[in-house]
């Protein structure tokens, strides 16, 4: 059985501790945790959590149990079966040698990104969008020289079904 | 608000934070029992809730009070046992602070409860607490342990008796199976040629046995239990086959290879059950039952997963079992039976008693003289085997041992609660005469709270089981496991004020027994045993559970 990339959305109750009851049951049962995205959800007292891991079908089955199994957690949804969104956003500080100016500006147009900030040496650059997308542009970025990047991890939602049903 | 919970007794320890706490416990009609550690507290809490199937309660100091409640904390867990532990904590304003007797208790039980909260406001305690016994008792029943800062403690408030049952809206265990699973597991149970039932802990504590013992007659299905099954189908009964696993019977073991449906219930397969598990009932369709979701496919791949209470699942099949024609059951059985018949014949539990006293003989005496109706507690180690192997339970809620964290000294103090739990009973300790040494002081809360238990040391001057891995694993090279250096446990129990007796040949362990179990008040019996016994059979960590050694 192989290991396959799996996007996890958990809601759980916003209430101390809730995050390290998480991030423990991944350690200590030896699950790998890739990214995290914690932040308040619709509902009031309710928090999303957006969760990247590696697992094979056995172990994901496991962690979404385990997840169930822990008190504060109200729901586990696996996006990888479902059709859904994903999404992030991530801040890459490239140097910006008067060389490169009009280049790296072209690449921002063409991903449709914007430069947030600009200092004489560096600017700082935001994208969202798939994973892929920030890989092709970092990839770009990189023979400019990257200084910094900054990532928030995938967010991601379920997407509503198109019939209405 | 405890008592209102129906609590009616408490195993303690006071400390600085408690002070008023203890202060105002005096006042009401909760009785406590102070003991001599506060690992003692949480065992002894641990055997009261087996026994009365209420929720255990205990209640320590910040700090060390806190932290020498750990080990206890992780064997309830590990068996499934409802309990609530209340930690004093120091004032809200100085948490963080690293102030006196500070410790981060629920960071650090945070992994070995159900569930842990820290209160930080009075107006929510009444509310925590209600939550904490519903966690404790309901779904997989578990430890779950409450900090309370001294100043939360000390706070007045407004009392108003929550009432009506508690909702909480990300905890709903799943109670009642799914009818079509159900269905599944009749149709598979019918065509079934070489049927066997596994039960564990599960059994007992959702008090199913019953249901469980009429099932497996109805359709003649041989039933071996987990070491935390003992007591939940009838030793005695014909269909038994004992206890299955590392230590289990010959006869239990091989039907596991042989089965075609093994049906577990309560059970979570762990590797002392299953030994190597790419080879665990590998010609078998696994049909398993729990209330806990996890149990279910996390170490044996399973044909049927029913997730719910075994006694709900157990009623509802017997239920669909009543519209069914069993009239050719018996016949259907009898080649399974029968080879399994031939597997009892050919390897009995069995022991050779000559001039030395054999610790499975004290077991045997033991049980023949109790009629096999004590409540018995263990400790850890072979004591813990030979109790398992030759002292026969017939019903459920009288074996009493650290089944998954395996934790020595847990005997004693789990006797105690027991005894609390069933005044009127008998309740022996069968220890080792390593284990007993790690919670002996608790011989002093049995003494001032005049609590009877009997402790039956099988002294062989080794720490014995890992003596036993490292005569057949490790060249007989005896490292660090010789304890020949121990007080003498007779004038150990005297110095408690307690009674103290020794056997040293065969012919004097009856009139221990007999002397022991009769005399008023704590006993310590010290059998002097054979010092290199071992207990078989035995299955080889890591092999598959057919491979036993046999004596
Ligand atoms: C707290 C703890 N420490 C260590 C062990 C490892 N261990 C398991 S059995 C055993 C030997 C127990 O000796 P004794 O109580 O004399 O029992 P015997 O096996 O001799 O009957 C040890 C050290 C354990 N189970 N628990
Ligand atoms: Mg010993």
């Amino acid at each position: 059985m192989s290991d396959e990339q799996h996007v996890l959305s958990i809601l759980v109750e916003d209430r101390p501790g809730v995050l390290s009851r998480i991030a423990g049951l991944f350690s200590g049962r030896g699950f790998n945790i890739e990214s995290l995205c914690v932040a308040n959800a619709a509902q009031e007292g309710i928090s999303r959590i957006t969760l990247v891991t590696w697992a094979d079908s056995v172990i994901i089955e496991q962690i979404i149990k385990q997840l169930h199994k822990l008190i504060n957690v109200v729901k586990v949804n696996d996006l990888t079966e479902a059709p859904a969104v994903f999404r992030e956003m991530a801040l890459i500080k490239v140097s910006a040698k008067p060389e490169f100016r009009a280049e790296i500006l072209r690449i921002v147009d063409i991903f449709r990104c914007k430069v947030v900030d600009v200092s004489a040496e560096h600017y700082t650059v935001e994208v969202t969008g798939d994973q892929g997308k920030i890989a092709a542009l970092l990839d770009l970025l990189k023979p400019m020289g990257i200084k910094e990047v900054a990532r928030t991890g995938i967010t991601a939602l379920s997407r509503e079904n198109k019939n209405g049903h | 608000m405890l008592e209102s919970e129906g609590v009616d007794s408490i195993f303690g320890y006071p400390g600085g934070v408690l002070i008023g706490l203890y202060d105002e416990l005096e006042k009401s009609d909760i009785r406590h029992y102070l003991v001599r550690h506060e690992q003692g507290a949480v065992h002894a809490a641990d055997g009261y809730a087996r026994v009365s199937g209420k929720v255990g309660v205990c209640l320590v100091t910040s700090g060390p009070g806190a932290t020498n409640t750990v080990t206890g904390i992780a064997s309830a867990y590990c068996d499934s046992i409802p309990m609530v532990v209340l930690t004093g904590q120091v004032p809200t304003g100085l948490i963080g602070n690293d102030a006196f007797q500070e410790v981060d208790i629920v960071g650090i039980t945070r992994p070995c409860t159900k569930h842990n909260y820290l209160v930080k406001d009075v107006n929510e305690l009444a509310d925590t607490i209600r939550e904490a016994f519903h966690i404790a008792r309901s779904g997989r029943p578990g430890p779950v342990l409450i900090d309370l800062p001294k100043d939360v403690l000390a706070a007045v408030t407004n009392f108003k008796e929550p009432k009506g049952p508690v909702a909480m809206r990300s905890y709903n265990p799943t109670v009642k199976p799914n009818i079509k699973q159900l269905t599944k597991v009749i149709k598979e149970l019918l065509k079934a040629k070489r049927p066997l039932i596994v039960a564990g802990g599960g059994i007992i504590s959702s008090h199913s046995s019953q249901a469980l013992t009429d099932f497996a007659r109805k359709l003649q299905i041989p039933v071996t239990t987990t070491l935390m099954g003992l007591g939940a189908f009838p030793g005695s009964d014909p269909l038994s086959l004992g206890m299955l696993g590392m230590h289990g019977t010959y006869r239990a073991n091989m039907s596991t290879g042989d089965c075609d449906v093994m049906l577990g219930v309560g059970v979570r397969f762990d590797d002392r059950v299953t030994g190597k598990t790419d080879t665990f009932a590998s010609q078998a369709r696994i049909i398993h039952v729990d209330i806990d979701p996890t149990s279910i496919r996390k170490n044996v791949p399973v044909a049927i997963p029913v997730v719910g209470d075994c006694k709900a699942t157990l009623d509802m099949l017997n239920e669909l079992l009543a519209e069914e024609n069993l009239g050719d059951i018996p016949e259907k059985r009898e080649p399974w039976l029968g080879r399994i018949a031939q597997w009892k014949a050919a390897q009995r539990l069995a022991y050779d008693q000559k001039d030395v006293i054999k610790p499975q003989y004290v077991v045997e005496r033991l049980c023949a003289i109790t009629e096999g109706k004590a409540i018995i507690s263990t400790e850890v180690g072979q004591n813990q085997m030979w109790a398992a192997q030759y002292y026969n339970f017939d019903r459920p809620d009288h074996f009493i041992t650290s089944g998954g964290l395996g934790v020595m000294g847990f005997g004693l103090p789990a006797a105690i609660g027991a005894q609390v739990a069933a005044p009127n009973e008998l309740v022996v300790d069968i220890a080792g005469d390593g284990s007993i040494q790690m919670n002996i002081q608790e011989l002093g809360t049995a003494m001032q709270h005049k609590l009877p238990v009997k402790v039956v040391i099988l002294n062989n001057g080794y720490l014995g089981m890992v003596r036993q891995w490292q005569e057949l694993f490790f060249g007989k090279r005896y490292c660090a496991t010789n304890m020949e250096t121990q007080p003498d446990f007779v004038k150990l129990a005297e110095a408690y004020g307690a009674t103290g007796l020794r056997a040293t040949k065969p012919e004097e362990v009856d009139a221990v027994l007999r002397k022991g179990l009769a005399a008023e008040g704590p006993v310590i019996m010290d059998f002097v045993v054979e010092r290199e016994e071992c207990v078989y059979p035995m299955v080889p960590a890591g092999a598959a559970i057919t491979e036993m050694l046999l004596v």
